[in-house]
């Protein structure tokens, strides 16, 4: 009954009691799979009284919410009022938010139920759910592997059932990789779609709330509910919300390419690239045009990547100073700066100081062109060849991650290799575009991945349809 | 000492706090005198999660600002992120404009023992205000008050191009007169909400190349500024002389000791790390909308009082002293079109109009005196049926208070002029009776002694009756 949020709408007519009972049902999950870690904390009081309030408006025949009932998990960087939010690091530890985050007015607006924050790595930053001041977490399928990051908690809530659907961050592919690690869907809108008020900044510039579900019909539902413009975040886009749950189409033909580079890089795993290249042929037999371009600067994207979201991430997280809320270092220092030195190498994990510290080089006189612009200008060219390729198709098919889930622990002394888990998912960040991760496939070694479809800015219904087509083959 | 070889190169950074009611990027207050910390969304605070929104107020005001004083308005904009860490910038960076000013270039004239002299502006940027950090209420702790935080800001930076105290006395005064002029800043010095860093460097003169500068900064009245710049000078040629050297330093400026103190070397300076705020989106200032604000834009000060003795006849220090104030201007303006003694009206509101108002600490606006009235008064002084003294001493007095017509209260006070000759010889007659001493020294030849008869008949007759006649009288009646 919980397999889609349609079953489970069906399933609420004919029970009174249904919200109440469904509460229980995942909060009881969550309790049973705690050692997963993918739960920082859960909100029981509140979602069962959100549950209670749910039932008795639906029992006196009152006009209901598009997300009515349904549980929703959020990662542990979206500010939910009233309720601790940290970015899973000490420096905010015990900080409770003070005003909701525009996403979560709108789910709570259509009847949704919050009913806990998951962990990630610390601040968003991670590819494996390692860099979590509550410790890390572990993959539903094997529990020796990683879910992926950085919103690892969430995707293993919607893995293993915890939660019906979970918000995600993604600035790198912390939606889509571990959707992918963990078989399930990994939305990542276009950015801007969906407004970042009230969600903790990673960088600025490439932050998008997206939406893991058990299908491309849940997150589209969700992206119709929580999308739009908003007055709090000025880039947040004025374009219309298309009801997308209602406009998905599964029919159509489409003109799909793939950058000959990605499915052809050394680093991608090759069992995964030979399935992902007789798909190709699949797609083909069915009627659709799969062609491949040169893609030249994939190689360029990740470090690209790195100095500008670190640029940003450096000067975003200046404001956790221990002056005005979150951790401050014991009241044992002499000067100002001291104050500043040791409340943020107390309170910062060390992901976080590297990122941040990279950040502050990149930006620093006398390496800002060297750096800084140079990256500026390669995002650049990155948005001129997205737009040349978009003339002649309808979406970008790619990998989402160049191998499946992998040892806790394997990457975590190799920032570089671990960097490389970014490789396909990197891209849509750089130039805006939407991205949609679908499981498609099962490796021999047992876990599964999947495909990722990119779509143009702003045509998620195009490309969730294209995502819907996928899944049902 | 001889300081007479050296030459001065000060450069001014004067802030402006914009009268935008709101902060420039959320919905707080920024009314000033709040109590502390009570004008502080989450979004002043920095809270994690929150976003900046530009007030577009803020760019309108920049763009009056600019126009005012013809700047090149810059057509595509963004806001950058200065960043460094101080308890009273929430953020940890300062959301300002670095390699796009809104303005560029642009001018102010002053005037120097009557000269013009062009100030040249290098450009006009917008920003927010950082909080306030308050050291001098506790012994060992630091207060922040972060109800000036965000609070929008035009950073107005000139050129070094001044050469004296004096010269950034003017340029100071003619600034705040200008940004008042326009409305978008109200010029208050001691609230802070103009304040001004003076960048000051010396050389001998003849030498082109500028001098190691020294920032001084918390220069609180444009006195001050005065000030400021001379113990500044100063303590750079007693350096010099002395054969040591002028380090790249910020220095504060000590009221009570009229001394400058070091608080940061150059080594202690921060690297902002300017990047584009990627909160924020670029914004273009179409042609249209720098057309639509020059029209909005009133008469300028120097460009009014030209105008003022072009149409009025005043003369040049009337129509300056008038234009100092917008509020004035516009009240002289106003009585002008129903007056036609223009001159009449310039002394009266120059004269006591501006006394009542200096000793009142008010502004022509916040007083009742109408245009009407202050004709009908200047009226009844030409017609001879009030003198001046009284029209200013009795009769502006209440017609400042409430709005009521002069002729009435002269009416009401008895204070209205006789000009019967009768009344007035009787009036005379008893002075020259009362005084026979006086009148004898005055036959001796002591003839200035007139000013006291006048004086004694005003007395007695309470101001009514007319001098002239008193003093043709008083003449013929002692010389007979």
């Amino acid at each position: 009954m919980f397999s889609s949020i349609q079953n489970y709408h069906s399933f609420l007519a004919t029970n009174p009691t249904g919200c109440s009972e469904t509460v229980e049902h995942y909060l009881a999950k969550i309790e049973a799979q705690k050692h997963l870690n993918a739960f920082v904390e859960t909100f029981a009081d509140d979602a069962r009284q959100q549950a209670k309030t749910l039932d008795t408006k639906r029992n006196a025949g009152e006009p209901l919410g598009k997300l009515h009932g349904v549980v929703v998990s959020i990662k542990d960087v979206i500010c939910y009022k009233g309720h601790k939010v940290t970015a899973s690091s000490k420096i905010l530890e015990n900080y409770t938010a003070v005003y909701n985050a525009t996403a979560v007015e709108k789910l709570l607006k259509e009847d949704a139920i919050i009913i806990g924050r998951n962990n990630c790595d610390e601040f968003a930053m991670g590819s494996s759910s390692e860099n979590s001041f509550y410790g890390n977490i572990k993959n539903g399928l094997n529990e020796t592997l990683v879910p992926g990051g950085s919103s690892g908690g969430s995707a293993v809530a919607v893995q293993m059932g915890m939660s019906m659907v979970s918000l995600g961050s993604d600035t790198g592919g912390s939606v889509r990789q571990p959707a992918d690690f963990c078989g399930i869907v990994g939305l990542k809108p276009t950015y801007g779609r969906i407004s970042r008020y009230g969600l903790i900044a990673y960088a600025s510039s490439f932050d998008q709330i997206g939406i893991f579900a058990n299908s491309v019909d849940d997150a589209a539902l969700v992206l119709e509910v929580i999308a739009g413009t908003d007055d709090f975040d000025s880039t947040a886009s004025l374009q219309e919300v298309p009801n997308y749950s209602e406009q998905l189409t599964t029919d159509k033909k489409y003109r799909f390419v793939y950058f000959r580079q990605a499915i052809e890089h050394p680093g991608l795993d090759k069992e995964m690239a030979a399935t992902i290249q007789s798909y190709i042929q699949k797609l083909k037999d069915d009627g659709h045009i799969v062609e491949p371009v040169e893609f030249d600067l994939l190689d360029e994207t990740i470090p690209t990547y790195y100095v500008l979201t670190t640029a940003e991430a450096s000067s975003n997280l200046s404001r956790f100073d221990g002056v005005k809320y979150g951790y401050r270092a014991a009241d044992n220092f002499n000067s100002l700066q001291e104050m500043y030195k040791k409340t943020r190498s107390e309170g910062f994990g060390k992901e976080v100081q590297r990122r941040i510290m990279l950040g502050t080089f990149v930006l620093s006189e006398g390496y800002f062109d060297a750096y800084y612009t140079k990256a500026q200008q390669v995002r650049q060219m990155l948005c001129n060849t997205t737009n040349e390729v978009f003339k002649n198709y309808d979406a970008i098919l790619s990998p989402t991650v160049p191998s499946t889930a992998f040892k806790i622990g394997a990457k975590s002394n190799d920032s570089v290799a671990m960097y490389l888990a970014d490789l396909y998912t990197v891209f849509s960040n750089l130039v805006g575009i939407p991205a949609i991760c679908v499981p498609l496939f099962k490796h021999s070694n047992g876990m599964p991945f999947g495909l990722q479809v990119m779509g143009k800015h702003f045509k998620e219904t195009e490309m969730l349809s294209m995502a819907k087509s996928l899944e049902k083959k | 000492m001889d300081t007479s070889k050296y030459e001065a190169v000060i450069g001014l950074e004067v802030h402006a706090q914009l009268q935008t009611n709101t902060k420039l990027f959320c919905g707080d207050s920024i009314l000033f005198g709040a109590e502390p910390n009570t004008q502080v969304s989450p979004i002043t605070l920095g809270h994690p999660g929150t976003l900046p929104k530009t007030n577009t107020k803020a760019i309108d005001f920049a763009v009056k600002l600019g126009l005012a004083c013809n700047c090149e308005i810059v057509e595509k904009n963004y806001f950058a992120r200065k960043n460094y860490f101080y308890p009273d910038l929430p953020k940890g960076y300062q959301i300002s404009q670095h390699t796009t000013p809104i303005c560029k270039g642009g001018t102010v004239p002053i005037k120097i023992d009557g000269v013009e002299k062009i100030i040249q502006l290098n450009r006009i940027h917008i920003e927010e205000d950082a909080g306030k950090s308050i050291h001098d209420l506790y012994d060992n702790e630091t207060c922040i008050d972060l109800n000036r935080a965000g609070t929008p800001l035009l950073e107005i930076v000139t050129e070094p191009c001044l050469h004296s105290s004096e010269e950034a006395f003017q340029y100071v005064t003619e600034l705040r007169k200008l940004v008042r002029w326009i409305g978008v800043c109200d010029g208050n010095m001691e609230q802070g909400s103009l304040r001004c860093d003076a960048n000051v460097s010396i050389r001998l003169k003849g030498e082109t190349t500028l001098g190691t500068k020294v920032e001084v900064k918390n220069v609180n009245s444009i006195r001050n500024v005065k000030r400021a710049i001379d113990a500044e000078i100063k303590r750079m040629i007693e350096l010099v002389e002395g054969g040591g050297t002028v380090t790249q330093q910020t220095r504060s400026y000590d009221v009570n000791t009229d001394k400058t103190i070091g608080i940061r070397d150059k080594e202690d300076a921060n690297d902002y790390r300017y990047f584009a705020d990627p909160d924020l989106n670029p914004f273009h200032i179409t042609q249209e909308f720098v057309s639509s604000i020059q029209a909005s834009l009133p008469t300028l000060p120097n460009k009014l009082a030209e105008e003022f003795k072009q149409e009025f006849g005043l003369s040049d220090y009337d129509a300056a002293q008038l234009c100092e104030d917008k509020s004035i201007a516009d009240f002289f303006n106003k009585t002008a079109a129903i007056n036609s003694n223009y001159k009449g009206i310039a002394n009266f509101i120059l004269g006591p109009v501006k006394q009542y108002l200096n000793e009142n600490s008010l502004s022509i606006d916040e007083i009742s005196l109408q245009a009407n009235n202050l004709s009908d008064l200047i009226k009844i002084i030409d017609e001879g049926k009030v003198n001046f003294s009284v029209a200013s001493s009795k009769i502006l007095p209440i017609i400042i208070a409430e709005n009521k017509s002069p002729l009435q209260v002269a009416q009401e006070l008895n204070l209205l002029q006789t000009n019967d000759s009768n009344e007035i010889e009787d009036w005379v007659n008893t002075v020259i009776q009362n005084m026979p001493d006086k009148v004898a020294e005055y036959k001796k030849g002591k003839k200035g002694l007139i000013g006291l008869f006048v004086g004694e008949v005003k007395k007695l007759s309470k101001g009514k009756a007319d001098p002239k006649i008193v003093t043709d009288l008083l003449t013929s009646k002692l010389n007979s």
